[in-house]
């Protein structure tokens, strides 16, 4: 749907030279909901605002629907731009319309008969659930509602993409969650192609596909949403991941006093699971079959789109063959095992 | 009324015909300034960097323009102005003349006050109307105007006073209207009643039309509230 091909930006801004982004390639396909993370001045919306020409790019290419969006004259990208639809971390409502009028502009724009345009207000309000909302002004709604509008307005023209610009970094968590998941349900309904950025990785775990972590004006990582958290690349990537699933052990463990004597040993491990495992009970069968003692240290269990994810920190206590027999058994069965401690 | 001025009276007929003179100079004058600032105004917000239709040669020289006029002040546009008013209108005396140099002399000072107006709508906003596939007269019509539109009343308001002010000058050099009468009775003739009256009637139309901008505008705004 979206490709970019070595894309840099360069900002020249009162004779100072700012390169915002650095030979950025990028593929989103068709229907996928693509995520882009990355911190504070990385170089996020200077990308997502590349792809309808809100930036003029420096060099590079980008297509969108197989047409390439940056040699086409004035009136063609004004053509192309009624097909991205684009939503904004500040909603940028009109105050002087109310709702329904908000959502009529882009049909405005495009020329639409009014007619015709007002019925497919009326459809679009409905599938935001804003139908006893039209006749409110914007600042009369929260910011949830807000954006819901927003995206009734984004989507008024019939789009393929969705461009989403931090739309829910304004928004507490719970707000947040159902506006994402009005996304997912637009991209499942419509097969409507979503690009999004966001600096929290929570957005991307709870709807995006595909993901792309992009640090200082490059992007370092690229994958599947499951692949990055499971096994992230980079430094960057990492402190993304830890963010919302924490990989970390608390020190004091790591150093406590633990028992050993004759042929009982002990061992601190860090079990990490994906997918179907996690709804197997393996730790207890893995208890009764090698008759060993487990206490949960810490653990935390999360889900990636529809996957169970997590990791569990276990302490065993047990026969030290045994021992050795059981992770055997837990990494024959898919887990990742990674011992911390040994005594 | 009438016995309140007692063999004054006749007073009253002056005053009234002067205040409606006053009254159409200046709403003729405001209306025509718009015609030619308003445009102007938005010329001088869309040309400016990263607009809708920057243009920084264009948008320079037309600054330039406007502050040069602005810094004229207004006695002498009177006086600049009667050749070119008499080639307009025939004649550079009374009401019709007058609303040529308080026309001119109202236009790029409208253009300023409507810059100022357009320049407080949010970039996001504009963008929004962008990233639709809006033309530059899109964004104008349905984002810059509508969104400016409690600010744009207000300016209009001032104008218009200004312009009662501007008027009671032009009519000391014969343009008719309030200052005309003030100038022949009140001063000229030491009738201080006329002055008097004179002042009291400027000060309810001044009031009279910042009330009506402060109320339009105020309702507006309350709308979107
Ligand atoms: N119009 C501009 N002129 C000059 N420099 C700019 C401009 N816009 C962005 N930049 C610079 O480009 C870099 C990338 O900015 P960008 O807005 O793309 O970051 P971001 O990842 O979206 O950050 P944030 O999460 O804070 O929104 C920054 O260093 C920023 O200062
Ligand atoms: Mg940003």
């Amino acid at each position: 749907m979206i490709e970019i091909k070595n894309l840099s930006k360069i900002y020249a801004a009162s004779g100072q030279e700012v390169l915002a982004l650095d030979d950025v390639s990028l593929t989103v396909q068709k229907g996928e909901i693509f995520g882009i993370i990355g911190l504070s001045g990385a170089g996020k919306s200077t990308l997502i605002r590349c792809i309808n020409m809100l930036e003029k790019p420096t060099r590079g290419s980008i297509a969108v629907d197989g047409r390439e969006i940056t040699s086409l004259g004035k009136q063609e990208l004004r053509l192309a731009r009624q097909k991205i639809g684009m939503i904004f971390q500040q909603f940028n409502l009109l105050s002087s319309r109310n709702v329904f009028d908000n959502v009529m502009f882009p049909l405005e724009i495009a020329k639409v008969p009014r007619s015709e345009a007002k019925e497919r207000v009326q459809e679009l309000l409905e599938l935001v659930g804003l139908t006893d909302k039209a006749g409110m002004h914007p600042a009369q709604l929260s910011g949830g509602q807000k954006q819901r509008v927003g995206i009734a307005r984004a989507l008024a023209n019939g789009p393929k993409l969705l461009l989403s610009d931090e739309a829910t970094s304004a928004l507490d968590p719970q707000t947040t969650r159902s506006i994402l998941k009005l996304l997912k349900d637009i991209n499942r309904q419509l097969n409507l192609t979503v690009l999004l950025i966001t600096h929290d990785m929570n957005v991307i775990k709870d709807v995006c596909d595909r993901v792309a972590v992009i640090d200082n004006s490059r992007i370092v990582e690229i994958g599947d949403v499951l692949e990055v958290f499971s096994n992230p690349q980079t430094p960057t990537s990492h402190s993304f991941v830890n963010a919302v699933i924490s990989h970390e052990v608390p020190g004091e463990l790591l150093h406590s006093p633990m028992d050993h004597s004759g042929d009982t040993a002990t061992k601190l491990i860090r079990v990490s699971f994906i997918g179907a495992s996690a709804g197997k009970p393996l730790i207890s069968s893995m208890i009764r079959r090698y008759n060993i003692d487990v206490s949960i240290i810490y653990g935390n269990i999360d889900r990636i789109k529809d996957t169970p994810f997590g990791n569990l920190t276990l302490e065993m206590i047990g026969h030290s063959e045994l021992l050795q027999e059981a992770l055997d058994y837990l990494r024959g069965e898919g887990l990742e095992i990674e011992v911390l401690r040994n005594a | 009324m009438l016995e309140l001025f007692g063999d004054n009276s006749w007073i009253v007929g002056k005053v009234l015909v002067a205040t409606w003179e006053t009254i159409y100079m200046v709403l003729t004058s405001t209306v025509l300034s718009y015609l030619f600032g308003l445009p102007l105004g938005i010329i001088l917000v869309t040309t400016a960097e990263n607009h809708i239709m920057e243009n920084k040669g264009l948008n320079r020289v037309l600054g330039s323009i406007v502050n040069a006029a602005r810094s004229i002040p207004f006695i002498i546009f009177l006086i600049l102005l009667i050749p070119f008013t008499r080639l307009l209108i025939g004649t550079s005396i009374g009401t019709v003349a007058s609303i040529v140099p308080l026309t001119i002399a109202a236009i790029p000072f409208v253009a300023r006050m409507v810059e100022t107006s357009l320049k407080e709508i949010e970039r996001g906003l504009i963008e929004a109307a962008i990233s639709m596939g809006a033309n530059a007269q899109q964004v104008i019509s349905k984002v810059l105007l509508p969104e400016a539109m409690p600010s744009l009343l207000l300016g209009f308001a001032i104008t218009a006073i200004n312009l009662v002010g501007y008027s009671a000058m032009a009519g000391i050099v014969g343009g008719g209207g309030l200052g005309t009468l003030a100038y022949y009775y009140g001063y000229q003739r030491y009738e201080d009643t006329v002055m008097l009256i004179t002042v009291i009637v400027l000060i309810v139309l001044v009031q009279g039309v910042q009330m009506l901008g402060d109320n339009l505008a105020g309702q507006i705004v309350n709308k979107r509230r």
